[in-house]
């Protein structure tokens, strides 16, 4: 007994530090992670002007937002302002989607010489041979819904973790596939965005995404499928 | 709005919605022979909107936003447009600014509308999602501007508010915007009628 209530003191004891540290622990943001090659090392599919707007304008402001949505939940948690907090749920899911899903999107691509169209080999090769038929098929309906998608958004290839298949999907505007499905990991993301092509193939979207086939980068998306299906 | 812009907005995309939608309209004896306003509320179909619609309310979106401009545009409205605009947002500044977080604070593609609200009988700003246009909210739109990335990109890359402000400061058409209130004015009333006295 008597060890019990001297443990259930260093509990509460313990619980009110960690109350005390959790209120001064700093808010983590986040910062433009760099890409792994030069900005003209995908041309010509995708090209260099591209890819410095992209990753300088577009997915910095993104960040940006998301730092400052979080600054504010933040605080409105701290103050118990629930009608703040739920208020700022769209701009952190759009912007703190904007971030998740282009941090995938650099890792999605990569230059011919460095890998970049090469075929997935491997489990992710056979599952997609298993799932769809072949790669071309696969290539084909990617393409196809990403052409489809009205407005913004993406065209994903996915792993559903709980029925064990590979999933196509598309989300609007910066939806993270998660909003498709609580067990669905993206393997590969093709932003369909205009501002993903524009000054390069105007409203030719079905060009873009013809061309892209050859930086797309299925190393990763096999590293990925390979960890998470593990 | 450089010329470049306007070849391809005008030239290919709107051009482009145009004959996708004579080709699906050729498929369709329902909708065959409708005006662009019936079309646009009937295929939106109470929002399940049919695959006509978004060729439908995007024609009629690029109709009215080039009506929305003109050259040497800007300034400010006069006479009755502008006595609404200041009962209704205070004064113009206030509803430029409006104009402009509206525009501002869209997600994705979309629109930003000058409307006549039927119900509440005065002018608001409002914003749409892809081609969704206010006159399935009943509303009477009086101008607008489109949102969507194609829109802007070539001449302003990501910088959207100046693409807000230029069009503000130096395309906007209040010419239109006064004719298309004044028709507008048939169709709400505001109340007693000022007649004037001989």
């Amino acid at each position: 007994m008597a060890v019990r209530s001297l443990a259930t003191r260093k509990t509460l004891t313990l619980g009110l530090n960690s109350t005390r540290l959790t209120q001064s622990r700093a808010l983590q943001t986040f910062s433009l992670p760099d890409l792994p090659y030069d900005y003209g090392a995908l041309e010509p599919a995708i090209s260099g002007e591209i890819m410095q707007l992209h990753h300088q304008k577009h997915h910095q402001t993104y960040i940006t937002n998301y730092n400052k949505a979080l600054e504010q939940l933040h605080e409105a948690i701290q103050k118990g302002d629930s009608s703040t907090v739920v208020k700022l749920q769209s701009a952190i899911k759009f912007n703190g989607g904007g971030h998740i899903n282009h941090s995938i999107f650099w890792n999605n691509l990569s230059p011919i010489r460095e890998g970049g169209g090469e075929p997935p080999k491997g489990s992710l090769g056979w599952a997609i041979d298993t799932n769809f038929g072949s790669l071309e098929t696969l290539i084909q309906k990617i393409s196809a819904e990403g052409a489809a998608v009205q407005g913004s958004g993406w065209v994903w290839l996915g792993l559903d973790k709980e029925l064990k298949k590979l999933v196509v999907e598309t989300t609007a505007n910066q939806d993270p596939l998660v909003t498709k499905g609580a067990h669905v990991v993206p393997l590969l993301g093709i932003d369909v965005w205009e501002h993903a092509y524009y000054l390069q193939y105007k409203n030719a979207r079905p060009d873009y995404l013809k061309n892209i086939w050859k930086v797309i980068n299925w190393n990763y998306a096999s590293g990925v499928y390979e960890k998470e299906s593990a | 709005m450089s010329k470049r812009a306007l070849e391809v907005h005008w030239g290919v995309h709107h051009r482009g919605f145009v004959d996708d939608l004579n080709k699906q309209l050729g498929k369709s004896d329902i909708l065959y022979g409708s005006t662009m306003d019936e079309l646009v509320k009937a295929t939106y179909n109470n929002g399940n909107p049919l695959p006509e619609f978004n060729n439908a309310a995007e024609v009629w979106n690029h109709d009215l936003f080039w009506e929305s401009m003109q050259p040497g545009g800007g300034g400010m409205p006069k006479l009755g447009l502008l006595e609404q605009i200041e009962k209704d947002f205070g004064s113009f500044t206030n509803f430029r600014e409006k104009f402009m977080e509206t525009a501002l604070s869209l997600f994705g593609s979309g629109w930003v509308w000058v409307v006549l609200k039927r119900r509440e009988k005065r002018l608001a700003v409002v914003k749409s999602s892809n081609s969704i246009n206010p006159i399935v909210w009943d509303d009477i739109p009086i101008l607008n501007l489109d949102m969507w990335e194609h829109a802007y990109y070539l001449d302003y890359k990501n910088d959207k508010a100046k693409y807000v402000s230029t069009f503000m400061n130096h395309l906007v058409s209040w010419n239109a915007a006064m004719v298309r209130m004044a028709c507008a004015e048939a169709f709400v009333n505001f109340g007693e009628p000022k007649i004037p006295i001989a």
